[in-house]
């Protein structure tokens, strides 16, 4: 017994900061899942705060706040994993196709969005769509077409939104799948060149089964997080401009929103413990069904 | 017959060949396109910004929106300051505890390995949320306007201490236990042994880690109030929000600019996002082939 600890003790005490930050960080603030539960007060903390029930809940699900949040949530999620897993995969298959000194200089440029912040991408969208000096409205003026609004009418955001995310993070994803092709054995194509396969036929009968374990994880992973959104995409490119909302409030900018700016403990907290409890319901709903299905396929 | 069907192939090989390039070409153009905008505009005279908008090429070349930022650094300055002491201090410390605790899980004879796994694969999966985080930083720890709210929530990550514990069991068990036959302690043989040959996958780590630190404008938008602990981001979040904020009373007040001086501002935000993001951009790239490898050592599952 004594001689076990003693064996482990090295490792444990390696691993004991970590742990400890892990406690404090990931673990302690679970207890917070009580607030929902409760009208909090500030100078009464968590636990004695009076308890409301599901009051909070009542008022998260009674306005039509949770039903546009949820829905662009989704949505945009969805859009990002069919889109994007499609896109990245179709870009590494073409990359593959090129000599490794191509496939260095456009890797390079398609990772740049990557490097900079969502705040400098801001920037960046705002360069082309601003309402008075944009280069796309300048350009509809030069065509002697009206300028558009674009910061005041939602109905052009899921587009907008939708390009900003494949554009900053095309470059990454694709190089992920990438690195997996490169990991083929020539063989495989050799033999199918002999057979006199086209090189569509043997992406589709070499190089995208071989992959698909790779992707089947990603997607995973990424439904697994389809409650939640990358807040700084939709805080900073559309500004947050409030006549957006419709189209680009997704859950995290209203917890966000309704913490910070109005206040709303209840409220943010009832909208979060919903987020947190979906999404691990998800990804155990995810995990499940791949298992089932291919039991080398799935993450736990 | 032979050589004209392998001249035809060739032939609508490279035409294909060639639509692949193409199609790169007009990719990278549309990624950096609107970098150009920037970079063009902020050398742009401020009345041609007027008559023409933002472009690529500016019609009169000046450097009137830098000069105009650097006359007076010293907010630029501070907020860099804070953003590279977070950057250092954030990744060194993270790549201690994150490679100690993917080492830790990686030794196959590590009694509480699989608990102290699970321990950190469950972070990933489960999240208290951004309420209880808030509560716990502000109330608990007390660290609104601190410094340490900048660094401390990135510190350990599900995602990276994967990525390390996938390089870390790769290592040899039997350099392990040759060291721990010569009677070296387990922390000993972390530092002379593991972490020397783990050089490439602490680059990648220390890349991330940068990356994210660097980035970061969410904790300060979160936790910081004052001034003096603003990140390079999160002003710049500042000057795309406003216009006009070159030109108020706010940023005259917090020395971002003199009074009395009329600032460009168009082109000044533009060559405040410049001088902000620029130098990084420059850099990262530098380190491209780290990331790449970081993506392709370990797997994640758990």
């Amino acid at each position: 017994m004594l001689k076990s600890i003693r064996k482990n003790a090295g490792l444990s005490m390696l691993a004991l900061p970590g742990f400890l930050l892990i406690i404090v960080f990931n673990y302690v603030p679970l207890y917070g899942l009580l607030l929902p539960f409760k009208s909090y007060r500030y100078n009464l903390g968590i636990w004695n705060s009076p308890s409301v029930g599901f009051e909070n809940f009542g008022f998260l699900f009674s306005g039509d706040v949770l039903y546009r949040v949820l829905r662009n949530t989704l949505l945009y999620n969805l859009t990002f994993i069919v889109l994007g897993t499609t896109l990245s995969v179709i870009v590494a298959l073409l990359l593959y196709e090129l000599s490794r000194r191509f496939v260095k200089a456009y890797q390079t440029i398609l990772f740049i969005p990557y490097f900079i912040s969502w705040v400098v991408a801001g920037f960046a969208f705002r360069s082309l769509f601003d309402m008075e000096y944009g280069v796309i409205n300048r350009l509809l003026v030069s065509m002697g077409e009206e300028p558009i609004l674009w910061y005041s009418d939602p109905k052009y955001w899921p587009y907008i939104i939708v390009v900003a995310a494949v554009w900053k993070g095309l470059g990454y994803s694709s190089v992920i799948y990438y690195a997996a092709l490169m990991g083929i054995d020539s063989e495989y194509y050799d033999a199918a060149k002999i057979d006199g396969a086209s090189k569509l036929r043997q992406a589709f009968s070499i190089s995208v089964p071989i992959i698909k374990p790779m992707i089947v994880m990603l997607v995973i992973l990424q439904i697994g997080s389809i409650c939640y959104s990358d807040f700084g995409l939709f805080y900073n490119v559309t500004l947050n401009s409030s006549l957006l909302y419709s189209t680009t409030d997704v859950i995290d900018t209203f917890v966000y929103r309704s913490l910070v700016d109005l206040g709303d403990i209840g409220m943010a907290s009832a909208a979060g413990f919903f987020q947190s409890i979906v999404g691990f319901c998800l990804v155990l709903a995810t995990n499940t069904i791949v298992k089932k299905i291919n039991p080398e396929n799935s993450l736990f | 017959m032979k050589t004209h069907s392998t001249t035809l192939t060739e032939r609508r090989v490279t035409t294909g060949k060639l639509f692949i390039h193409l199609i790169f070409i007009v990719l990278c153009a549309a990624c950096i396109f609107p970098f150009l905008v920037i970079i063009g505009t902020s050398v742009q005279s401020e009345s041609d910004i007027v008559k023409f908008g933002y472009s690529v090429i500016p019609k009169n070349f000046t450097l009137d929106a830098y000069r105009v930022i650097l006359h007076d650094p010293a907010m630029l300055l501070r907020s860099y300051f804070v953003t590279i002491l977070t950057t250092v201090i954030g990744s060194l410390v993270g790549m201690w505890v994150t490679t100690t605790y993917a080492y830790a899980i990686s030794r196959k004879d590590y009694r509480l390995r699989s608990f102290l796994a699970f321990f950190i694969f469950f972070t990933m999966l489960f999240h208290g949320g951004m309420v209880p985080s808030y509560i716990l930083m502000v109330k608990w720890l007390g660290l609104k306007n601190n410094l340490l709210a900048l660094i401390l929530p990135y510190l350990i990550s599900g995602w990276f201490v994967m990525l390390m514990k996938g390089f870390l069991q790769t290592i040899p068990e039997a350099l392990i236990e040759s060291a721990k036959i010569d009677g070296a302690s387990e922390l000993r043989i972390f530092a002379q042994i593991v972490l020397p040959i783990s050089k490439p996958a602490l680059a990648t780590l220390g890349l991330f880690f940068a990356l994210q630190y660097w980035n970061d404008w969410w904790l300060t938008l979160l936790y910081v109030e004052q001034d003096h602990l603003i990140k390079l981001q999160y002003l710049l979040i500042r000057v795309l929000k406003n216009m006009e904020y070159l030109n108020s009373a706010e940023a005259i007040e917090y020395g971002l600019v003199k009074p009395g001086m009329m600032v460009p501002s168009l082109s000044a935000r533009m060559a405040m996002c410049i001088l902000a993001a620029g130098p990084m951009l420059l850099v990262f790239p530098l380190f491209q082939k780290y990331f790449v490898q970081g993506l392709t050592v370990g797997s994640v599952k758990g």
